[in-house]
């Protein structure tokens, strides 16, 4: 193999998987989005209690899988407590206050977590080893192979469940036209509580998974929030294709551009992208094209 | 104005009581008073933490031996959370309302450079914690720091690869602050050392992934090594690609990630990493006759007995060094007067710290050289000793 190629493999194998992490986090946005028009700022506080609640049963002596399984139930707990707790007493306010209430709600579980769980850094095992998987020349470690194939599973099952269950066609009706939906018959208040549940999901999952690369700590969600939020933006507010490809490519940007032109503007180009991105298709690659009802 | 006039009425008066005798009957009442201001709270908390307690813990041990030249000391402590502001209010209450006798603390570079221009004004001498070179280059009269400098740290990793043969280095750097700092430092260095920097890549802190920057260095022509400027999970990463991409050169990291913590993230990654630390970190493997090991090995014995095994940092080391250099100069001066104390800082030589021996002089007020720092290895998740 040629050292270019190779090295463009190696760039390429990174990017996607730091994008199918911002793809996994970009989902959580989108679901919430079409459920109620609320971006809930909390998502990236999903990826970290995944992250630190699996770490702190890891550390009780508690199994990988269970650990994994009581963490992901632990922040869908805790998704849903938010959407009870928070959201509904108010969800006749304008959507600006429910945004303002997910920030709260961040910093929030932000500041709740390392009072409980401390400020320190903490790694998780890999789940299959730390050897690296030789790739044509580049190589890739078996944990991203979890993260892709892990995001392609849940990629499939979304699209089974939003195509195929009634429970997940009510969802999207309830995205397409809330009024409509309720008089079909259909509990939007149960559609909402879901949604946040199935966000917490995908965060805790997202969290999971990237800990044995990066380590986890109480503030990591802030950035990986932030990263999947450009994610679901440059694909398109609400469309699950468009969070998913727009993961992807933010993470194959930020990792051409550091490998090609410059590391210190890596992240300064993904959001450069993400302006011409918005400034030609004003709703992102996937967005629903038309203006706002009246 | 009329506040130094009383200052100085005031050290007169006690130097004229100091000179009749009666010094002992009018210092059991008046303690020396230490201030200080810390990042007890807040991002910073990782050295403002132990160095409150170090300073709280060997001040009551201080005052239970007799106090110094007579006096008892008193700490009156305000916590910074590392905000630059917040540390220039409370050294001006620390400065004119609590009249302390000297300053010890500022436990970052930001909070320290912040609060330089009020202790020059008040001469009152002033040890700071932080790491920064620029609060001792230039000197200023009334400020010392205790810690190594980052420049340093470049100068230990640079000697340690001349003795191995290596001259083509790659630097991959964290932007934060430390990073930052510390890779214009090694750029800066690297020549003296006769070291070229073949690649200069750089990362974000909160960044996940740094395969990109090191396949760039990788495949950089000539390469020898690799230095990893950085702090927190970082490092780590750049560790766990490092081994990841099959490197065949050694990589360097920095007294930063020099805790045990950094073995734990970068797990089987971190075999053969070389850093430069301090001595605290390799207590128990100093040999029998190391100057340092009585120091170290009696203050980390002294802490983890208050505060459980494995708890001892470096950082509170920094402010073990502040504390004791601050006992012997005013033992020197006979008194706590800021002249003479500042006077008798500046001529401490042969002081073994925790950070190593310090030589102070009219133009250094660290008074630290390289052999201060160790160089280490990591073998079989462990700090070695390198030779």
């Amino acid at each position: 193999m040629p050292p270019a190629f190779v090295e463009l493999l190696q760039f390429l194998l990174s990017g996607v998987t730091s994008g199918a992490i911002y793809a996994l986090v970009a989902l959580g946005f989108a679901l919430i989005y079409n459920a109620s028009h609320v971006i809930n700022f909390a998502q990236g506080e999903f990826v970290m209690l995944g992250g630190m609640v699996t770490w702190v049963l890891l550390s009780q002596g508690i199994d990988l899988p269970l650990a994994v399984l009581g963490a992901v139930g632990l922040t869908m707990l805790v998704g849903l407590l938010l959407e009870k707790l928070a959201i509904e007493p108010v969800r006749n306010a304008n959507v600006v206050t429910l945004i303002i209430i997910t920030i709260g709600a961040a910093i929030f579980l932000r500041g709740l977590t390392s009072v409980t769980l401390g400020k320190d850094l903490h790694a998780l095992p890999a789940f299959s080893g730390n050897e690296p998987l030789d790739l044509m020349g580049a190589t890739i470690m078996p944990q991203s192979l979890w993260i892709l194939g892990t995001t392609a599973l849940i990629v499939l099952l979304l699209h089974v469940f939003f195509n195929y269950t009634l429970l997940g066609k009510a969802i999207l009706a309830t995205s397409h036209n809330r009024l409509a939906a309720r008089l079909m018959g259909i509990n939007v208040n149960f559609v909402l509580l879901l949604s946040f549940g199935l966000s917490a999901l995908l965060g805790a999952i997202a969290g999971i998974l990237i800990a044995p690369i990066t380590a986890t700590h109480f503030e990591v969600g802030i950035m990986l929030g932030l990263k999947g939020f450009a994610a679901a933006i440059l694909g398109g507010l609400g469309s699950g294709l468009g969070a998913i490809v727009g993961g992807l490519l933010l993470g194959i940007i930020e990792s051409l551009g550091a490998g090609y032109i410059s590391s210190d503007y890596k992240d300064a180009m993904a959001f450069v992208v993400i302006l011409g991105v918005l400034f030609l298709m004003p709703s992102g690659l996937f967005g629903k094209r038309g203006t706002e009802r009246v | 104005m009329f506040k130094r006039m009383t200052k100085g009425l005031l050290a007169a008066t006690v130097a004229v009581f100091a000179l009749g005798g009666t010094a002992p009957a009018v210092a059991q009442d008046d303690p020396i008073r230490i201030g200080s201001f810390l990042a007890v709270t807040g991002p910073a908390s990782f050295l403002g933490d132990p160095e409150l307690k170090t300073l709280e813990m060997y001040i009551a041990r201080i005052n239970g031996a007799g106090g110094l030249v007579g006096r008892q000391l008193e700490l009156i402590h305000y916590d910074t959370g590392g905000d630059a502001n917040k540390a220039r209010t409370f050294a001006k209450r620390l400065l004119e309302e609590d009249e302390v006798d000297v300053i010890l603390g500022g436990s970052t570079t930001g909070t320290t450079m912040a609060v330089i221009p009020l202790v020059e004004r008040a001469e009152i001498p002033f040890i700071s914690f932080a790491g920064g070179v620029v609060i001792i280059d230039p000197v200023k009269p009334w400020v010392f720091k205790t810690p190594h400098t980052d420049r340093m740290a470049c100068g230990k990793i640079f000697e340690d690869m001349q003795a191995r043969g290596i001259s083509n280095v790659g630097l991959i750097s964290g932007t934060g602050g430390f990073g930052k700092s510390m890779r214009a430092q090694c750029l800066e260095v690297a020549p003296e050392y006769d070291i070229e920097i073949v690649a200069d890549e750089t990362y974000a802190p909160s960044d996940t992934d740094m395969v990109a920057q090191l396949t760039k260095i990788k495949n950089t022509e000539g390469l020898e090594a690799v230095v990893n400027p950085g702090f927190g999970q970082g490092p780590a990463i750049v560790t766990k690609n490092f081994a990841q991409l099959g490197f065949e050169v050694p990589l360097y990291q920095s007294h930063g990630v020099a805790s045990k913590k950094f073995i734990e993230l970068a797990g089987e990654a971190a075999e053969g990493v070389r850093l430069p630390a301090a001595a605290l970190l390799v207590a128990e493997k100093l040999p029998m006759d190391d100057l340092q090991r009585p120091i170290v090995m009696g203050y980390m014995t002294t802490y983890e007995a208050e505060y459980g095994a494995g708890s001892v940092s470096t950082f509170g080391g920094h402010a073990y060094d502040g504390l004791m250099m601050y006992k012997a100069a005013v033992e020197a001066a006979g008194s706590a007067d800021p002249a003479a104390v500042r006077e008798a800082l500046e001529g401490i030589s042969g002081f073994i710290g925790t950070a190593g021996e310090v030589n102070m002089s009219a133009d250094d007020h660290l008074g630290l050289d390289l052999s201060a720092f160790r160089m280490l290895e990591i073998q079989g998740g462990d700090w070695t000793l390198v030779e």
